[in-house]
C-alpha cells in the first residue's frame, strides 16, 4: 500500500505518494524527476547515488522511502546557488574534475559534505572523505586536485 | 532480479513499545538499511513486513558511566568514531567503524544491526569481542543481558528470540594501560569486505602478557575469539600460530581462499606479537 511521504527537496516541500519500501533513489528520479542522482551498482559500493539526508552523506539506493519522511534532502539539483555554482562545482569544472561524468553529482555531494565538515582537508582527509564514491574512468587524481583546489577559493 | 516493491510493507514503529509489541515471526525490524536493502535490491530478501526502528530515541545514544559504556543498538558507524570516550579506550571500536563501508554507509549502518545481520566477515564485531562486550536483548516480555562471545552460535544463528531485540551494547571500562591492534586486509581499505580482520589488546606486566583478547572475522561461521590462541601468547608464543591455524577455520568463497586466510591470519597475528613486544 502507498504512503504519502512529505520531505523537503533542495529547500521545496515535496508530497509524493509512494511504495514505504520505494527506493529514495527511485523517488527522486521517478516521482520528483530530480534525475541528476545517478545510480551506480544498487547496493551502496559506488557512491553514484549520493545525496545529504539532514546534512549527511547517505546513499539514496540504500534508503526506503519511509525513512525519509520529514528528511531535509539535497540532491545535486540544490548545490548550486541559482545560476552560481558551488566552489567544487567550479573546481570539477576548471581542474577537469570529470570524464563520463557518471559519477560526478556523487563526488561532489561527498566533497561538499567533506568540506562542511572539515573546512582544510589534508590529502588523506580528501581520500578518505571520497573513499565510498568510485570513479570509473580512473580520474581520481583531476578529482583530488579540484577538491583541493575548491577549499582555496 | 530485483523485488518487486509493492509486495513489501515497511511501517515506522511509533515508539519501542509499538516495535515490540510488532516484532516476531511476522514483522522483521529494520535499522539503517544497509544490509537489508542490499539483499532486497539483488531479489534476495525473502521476508517482506518489516518494522522500521531507526527513528526510536530509546536505542540511540552513547552513555557513559564509571564502570561503563553502553551504546544503543542503534549507534551509528560515525557516532562511534566521534565519540571522545570510545576514542581513548576503545580504541579498535572507532578504527574498525572507520573502516566499515564508507562514509555514506557509516551515517547509516549500525552496531545492532552490524551484530544481528552476523556476517562472519563483519569488520566491527572482532572488537566488541576484544572487549568483552555485553548485550541488553529486550522484548514486551522482559529484558535479558548475554555476553556476545556466545551470542552467535553458527553461521547467521544467534541467542536470539523472533520476539526481541538487541538495545544495548555494553563495554566495562578499565583497560587502561592495555595495547591495541587493528588490522583488515582486503582489496581495498574503504568499502570493500574483509578477506581477513584482526582485532587484538594486551596488557603486560615487567615484559610479561598478563592479559590478551585475539578476535578475528572471515576465518569462520562467525567472528570468534580465539581463546586457546591467547593462551599460548601468554605460556608460549612461539606456538601461537600453529595453534591460531587449529583454532579458525578459512574457507574459499568468491573474495579470498582458505590457503590465503589462513596464512594472512598468521602473519598478522605475527605482526600483532612484533608490535606489541617493541611496545
Amino acid at each position: 500500500m502507498r504512503i504519502e511521504l512529505n520531505c523537503t527537496v533542495n529547500g521545496v516541500a515535496r508530497t509524493t505518494q509512494v511504495y514505504p519500501m520505494a527506493r529514495l533513489l527511485d523517488v527522486l528520479r521517478e516521482k520528483l524527476r530530480l534525475t541528476g542522482t545517478k545510480e551506480g551498482c544498487g547496493e551502496g559500493e559506488c557512491g553514484a547515488c549520493s545525496v545529504l539526508i539532514d546534512g549527511a552523506l547517505v546513499n539514496s539506493c540504500l534508503l526506503p522511502a519511509l525513512q525519509a519522511e520529514g528528511a531535509k534532502i539535497t540532491t545535486i539539483e540544490g548545490v548550486a546557488a541559482g545560476e552560481k555554482l558551488h566552489a567544487v562545482q567550479e573546481a570539477f569544472l576548471r581542474y577537469g574534475g570529470a570524464q563520463c561524468g557518471m559519477c560526478t553529482p556523487g563526488m561532489i555531494l561527498a566533497a561538499v559534505n567533506l568540506l562542511e565538515r572539515t573546512p582544510h582537508p589534508t590529502e588523506a582527509e580528501v581520500r578518505n572523505g571520497l573513499a565510498g564514491n568510485l570513479c570509473r574512468c580512473t580520474g581520481y587524481t583531476k578529482i583530488f586536485e579540484a577538491v583541493v583546489k575548491a577549499c582555496e577559493s | 532480479m530485483r523485488s518487486y516493491v509493492p509486495a513489501y510493507d515497511l511501517i515506522a514503529a511509533r515508539n519501542l513499545e509499538h516495535a515490540l509489541s510488532m516484532i516476531g515471526d511476522e514483522w522483521k525490524p529494520f535499522a539503517g538499511g544497509t544490509d537489508l536493502m542490499v539483499l532486497y535490491e539483488a531479489g534476495k530478501l525473502p521476508h517482506k513486513k518489516f518494522i522500521s526502528i531507526r527513528a526510536l530515541p530509546e536505542l540511540r545514544g552513547i552513555a557513559v558511566a564509571p564502570d561503563h559504556v553502553t551504546l544503543g543498538a542503534l549507534t551509528t558507524y560515525t557516532e562511534v568514531q566521534n565519540h571522545p570516550v570510545l576514542r581513548s579506550e576503545f580504541p579498535l571500536l572507532p578504527r574498525a567503524a572507520s573502516e566499515t563501508g564508507g562514509i555514506a554507509t557509516q551515517n547509516r549502518g549500525t552496531l545492532g544491526g552490524n551484530i544481528v545481520n552476523a556476517s562472519p566477515a563483519a569488520d566491527t564485531p572482532p572488537t566488541l569481542l576484544v572487549y568483552d562486550a555485553d548485550l541488553e536483548l529486550i522484548s514486551k516480555s522482559g529484558s535479558r543481558w548475554v555476553p556476545y562471545a556466545t551470542f552467535h552460535t553458527g553461521y547467521k544463528q544467534m541467542d536470539l528470540r523472533p520476539d526481541e531485540l538487541v538495545a544495548r551494547i555494553r563495554l566495562p571500562r578499565g583497560r587502561q594501560g592495555w595495547a591495541h591492534y587493528y588490522r583488515k586486509v582486503g582489496t581495498r581499505r574503504a568499502q570493500a569486505i574483509s578477506k581477513v580482520c584482526f582485532a587484538g589488546a594486551l596488557r603486560k606486566e615487567g615484559g610479561q602478557i598478563v592479559d590478551v583478547r585475539i578476535a578475528l572475522g572471515s576465518v569462520a561461521p562467525t567472528v570468534i575469539r580465539c581463546y586457546r590462541t591467547e593462551v599460548a601468547l601468554k605460556q608460549e608464543p612461539s606456538v601461537a600460530d600453529v595453534t591460531l591455524a587449529q583454532e579458525i577455520a578459512p574457507i574459499d568463497d568468491i573474495r579470498s581462499s582458505a590457503v590465503y586466510r589462513l596464512r594472512v591470519a598468521q602473519n598478522l597475528l605475527a605482526e600483532f606479537q612484533s608490535l606489541l613486544s617493541s611496545s
